[in-house]
């Protein structure tokens, strides 16, 4: 996991850089990507893997046999599907040869922390706020650099609505404070 | 306002000489019965737009001294200038609100709010989704196992930083004051404690030391601002500053950084390229009780 | 001067029982005073919630009695109206005892006693002219010297048996009239201007302050002037009790039809702002309201004391005209120290609610400052009614009353 953060902590700006340059289309993102958005943002988390999980090559060969028809994976039962599952599955983002790698829909790869481009193929509409600083959290500086967390941070990919939590706890009735 | 530049303080020099005098006479009897001097002196503190620079500077040691000997551990109260062309704005994603209470909680360790008697600045509203914005049917006291729950949504209220601030309008010593960047601040050595603003206040954001606060030392943050977080007395109203130890900084308020759902935006309203004006741009966005003419820089939004 | 302390030292047995009751009620409240003062508001009931409690509205009632000295005064000095005239020092010696007690309720509500030297002028800094606890501030003050000033003068020209200068006192009076409407118009735009708390935002409230202070007020005086006329030499003619009794009436008639415009605008609206009045009267989210016994209370008493000072019949009977006098008292004191501040108050600002009563500590302390409003009246009224009626010859009184005094002030309510 540390090596993960520190590759990322230093490639981070080139990263963003490349997805600038690929998200280039909305003319109202432009004048923000040129400045002030790409070059003050750092990414503060590595891809949630579950622990041992990675890298999926320890396992997948990339010779291995593939069956490219949708089915059920019994080995990851970790893994609970629900991300349109009437019509995705596992191949769809994992690259069946490179398993250290996703892919784009038109089969270009695509590490593990660049996911986010892969989620803005659907949703295109979140990764546009997302870049403005409007979708997702933030931390760091309103006026400087700033660390962003990648889709995958917050939302499951494999079932990625938000699942209730423990609320903190109610606070105490006025009557009750003496 | 670090260095006040209130043009007034040169001509209260005749107060100051009177003021002087008695901390004079309390620092000796003080020292004499070996008691606290820098409690005495704080007695006679003056106006935080009348202190000169030197004057500002002795104050913040006098309390680094007092907190150092009440809690027994160091912290650091600074007092941080607005910087120019900065209006801080804040807006809330009220349709990604869990009503979770982490903001509150991370707001209560940052800004060293009395854990005993509790204080907190932060209120979450839970509200009925076929009701909606109902503050009247509407309960802070929710406690379920799981948030969010069904047919509820949640409205997290806390100070407005309003621009026609209610509050300093009706104290009747100037305890409290709207700084250049929007920040409505407390002078803590001033404030009365006579609660005519947490009456007039319209959103339910200032709250009042009813007894001297319970903040154990190991959980202070000692990184402190003398109009914001440093720890407060007994008898006086304390509010939400928009974290101004961190946000005059640079950094995000600690209840922005806390919010797992990112629902809290903040940034410089004067700045056309942050995203607070993004947010105030692409989404439309409302602010609480408007036909009162506060003024909010607390903006409420929808984007789901 | 000997001779006036002794005048307060010596009396009759029943004057120390009512002297050592009332310094009873000072040391208790003092003991009170002191734990609160040691461990802060906390002891009050008092919450961000209802941030105001018992002690702004007993604040609040005691404008009402204060300022309604001038109920008296104008009728005095403005149509010379003789029967009146010589008990308006009386009066005004309640309204100095009236507004010292405003000053010590003030007082104990402030989180900070400590720095009430901030809001002393040049000294202090103040938010003059925005905040209208300033201007409370200002006109109370004003009120407590002016009072102070035409009784002292009053008392001091007896005490030399020498006539009052009417170009001091008739000046200050009349300068008095338009302060008393000031203390209580402002203490009203103190809540009034609260545009955060809309029970209070009604344009109606001042005026209401000062109809139920023109009934509270003389309503205290009425029944005073009875016990004094029964237990001193102090004399007042039926005729001056019925002429300031008719005035109430009319005073509480006022009170009652702007009562009646705020309720007909809030229950025909129907708006949100209705939550207030709901939780007075009866109480929301199907929890009863600790406060609405109390608020019906002071509304019944209003209605009945109303009719008992409308009609001529009870009103020019003593006995039903004091029945009267006190339903008032209580209905206003109900209205001024419950049914104004904890409404406003409930639900909060944003909807909360917190059901406020008085903690054992408010209660006390508000005995003490009462008990020190009582002392001071007691002893100017003794010391009023010994120079002003003792005798003709006020001189040879007072020699005699070192031993046996030959008035007996046993008086307050």
């Amino acid at each position: 996991m540390k090596v993960w953060k520190t590759s990322l902590m230093i490639y981070g700006l080139a990263v963003l850089g490349a997805a600038v340059a690929s998200n280039n289309g909305a003319p109202e993102d432009s004048a923000r990507d040129s400045g002030s958005w790409d070059d003050q943002l750092v990414a503060v988390s590595p891809p949630p893997f579950s622990e041992g999980v990675f890298p999926c090559s320890d396992c997948h060969s990339p010779d291995d046999e593939v069956d490219r028809t949708p089915h059920v994976v019994d080995f990851h039962d970790t893994v609970h599907f629900e991300h349109d599952a009437e019509n995705r599955w596992c191949l769809d983002c994992h690259d069946a040869q490179n398993r250290d790698m996703l892919h784009l829909a038109d089969g270009r790869l695509l590490p593990f922390e660049e996911s986010y481009k892969l989620c803005g193929q659907c949703h295109a509409q979140q990764l546009k706020q997302w870049k403005a600083g409007d979708h997702g959290r933030r931390t760091g500086s309103w006026s400087g650099r700033k660390q962003y967390l990648l889709c995958a941070s917050c939302h499951d990919p494999h079932s990625p609505s938000f699942k209730p939590i423990e609320p903190l706890p109610a606070p105490i009735r006025q009557e009750n404070i003496r | 306002m670090s260095q006040p530049k209130d043009p007034d303080w040169n001509q209260v020099s005749r107060r100051d000489a009177i003021k002087t005098l008695f901390t004079l006479a309390a620092a000796y009897t003080a020292s004499g019965c070996s008691r606290d001097a820098d409690k005495l002196t704080s007695f006679f503190h003056s106006h935080f737009k009348e202190l000169s620079p030197d004057q500002l500077k002795s104050n913040l040691e006098t309390w680094e001294r007092r907190y150092k000997k009440r809690y027994e551990t160091d912290i650091k109260v600074s007092s941080t200038p607005a910087k120019e062309g900065v209006l801080f704005g804040y807006a809330l994603d009220v349709s990604r609100c869990i009503g979770c209470r982490r903001c509150v909680y991370a707001c209560v360790k940052e800004n060293n709010q009395s854990r005993d008697p509790q204080i907190h600045w932060i209120t979450v509203l839970q509200m009925e989704k076929d009701k909606g914005i109902d503050l009247v049917d509407s309960t802070a006291y929710y406690d379920p196992e799981k948030v969010p729950e069904e047919g509820k949504f949640y409205f997290p209220v806390q100070c407005q930083q309003c621009e026609n601030p209610p509050c300093v309008k009706t104290c009747p010593v100037n305890a409290t004051w709207k700084e250049p960047d929007g920040i409505v601040v407390i002078d803590y050595d001033w404030c009365i404690g006579c609660r005519c603003c947490v009456t007039a206040c319209p959103y339910g954001a200032r709250h009042f030391n009813w007894t001297r606060p319970g903040l154990p030392r190991e959980d202070i943050n000692p990184d402190t601002e003398f109009l914001g977080n440093r720890p407060r007395p007994k008898g006086v109203v304390e509010k939400c500053t928009f974290c101004i130890q961190r946000s005059r900084k640079g950094r995000y308020p600690a209840c922005v950084e806390i919010c797992p759902v990112g629902a809290r935006k903040f940034g410089n309203l004067l700045d056309p390229e942050s995203e607070i004006r993004y947010i105030l741009k692409n989404h439309r966005i409302f602010i609480l009780k408007e036909e009162l003419n506060t003024q909010p820089k607390f903006f409420y939004y929808f984007s789901i | 001067m000997k001779k006036i302390l002794n005048l307060l030292f010596k009396g009759s047995a029943s004057y120390y029982i009512w002297v050592g009751f009332l310094l009873v009620c000072i040391i208790q409240g003092l003991l009170a005073y002191g734990a609160q003062f040691n461990h802060g508001l906390i002891v009050t009931h008092m919450r961000d919630s209802v941030s105001w409690g018992f002690y702004i509205g007993n604040f609040t009632f005691l404008v009402g009695v204060a300022a309604s000295a001038v109920m008296l005064v104008i009728p005095a000095y403005i149509y010379n109206w003789k029967p009146i005239k010589e008990v308006v020092i009386f009066g005004e010696l309640l309204a100095v005892a009236a507004i010292t007690m405003c000053l010590f309720f003030v007082l104990v509500d402030m989180g900070r006693p400590d720095r009430l030297w901030h809001m002393i002028p040049v000294v202090g800094r103040l938010n003059f002219p925005s905040s209208l606890l300033d201007w409370d501030a200002f006109v109370l003050n004003a009120y407590l010297l002016v009072n102070a000033t035409v009784v002292g003068h009053l008392l001091w020209k007896a005490y030399k048996g020498e006539a009052y200068n009417k170009k001091i006192v008739v000046p200050l009076v009349i300068f008095s009239i338009p302060l008393a409407v000031g203390i209580h118009t402002v203490t009203a735009f103190l809540y009034n201007g609260m545009a955060s708390r809309p029970y209070w935002n009604s344009a109606i409230l001042a005026p209401r302050f000062l109809a139920s202070a023109l009934c509270s007020g003389p309503a205290v005086l009425l029944i005073l002037f009875q016990v004094l006329r029964k237990i001193t030499a102090f004399e007042i003619k039926d005729d001056a009790i019925h002429k300031v009794a008719e005035l109430m009436a009319y005073a509480m008639g006022f009170n009652l039809f702007l009562f009646g415009a705020e309720i007909f605008k809030e229950y025909y609206s129907n708006t949100q702002h209705l939550v207030h009045y709901e939780y007075l009267f009866f109480g929301l989210h199907g929890q009863p309201s600790p406060i609405a016994w109390y608020a019906w209370t002071s509304l019944a008493f209003s209605i009945v004391a109303f009719f008992l000072f409308l009609v001529p019949a009870t009103r020019k009977n003593l006995y039903t005209m004091n029945i009267g006098a006190v339903l008032i008292y209580f209905s206003v004191y109900i209205e001024k120290g419950i049914a104004l501040i904890i409404p406003g108050y409930t639900p909060d600002t944003l909807g909360q609610i917190y059901s406020y009563t008085p903690s054992m500590t408010e209660l006390r302390v508000a005995a003490g400052i009462f008990g020190t409003g009582f002392l001071i009246f007691t002893l100017l009224v003794r010391i009023g009614i010994a120079l002003l009626f003792g005798s003709p010859e006020k001189s040879g009184d007072l020699r005699t009353a070192g031993g046996t005094p030959l008035v007996e002030a046993e008086g307050s309510v």
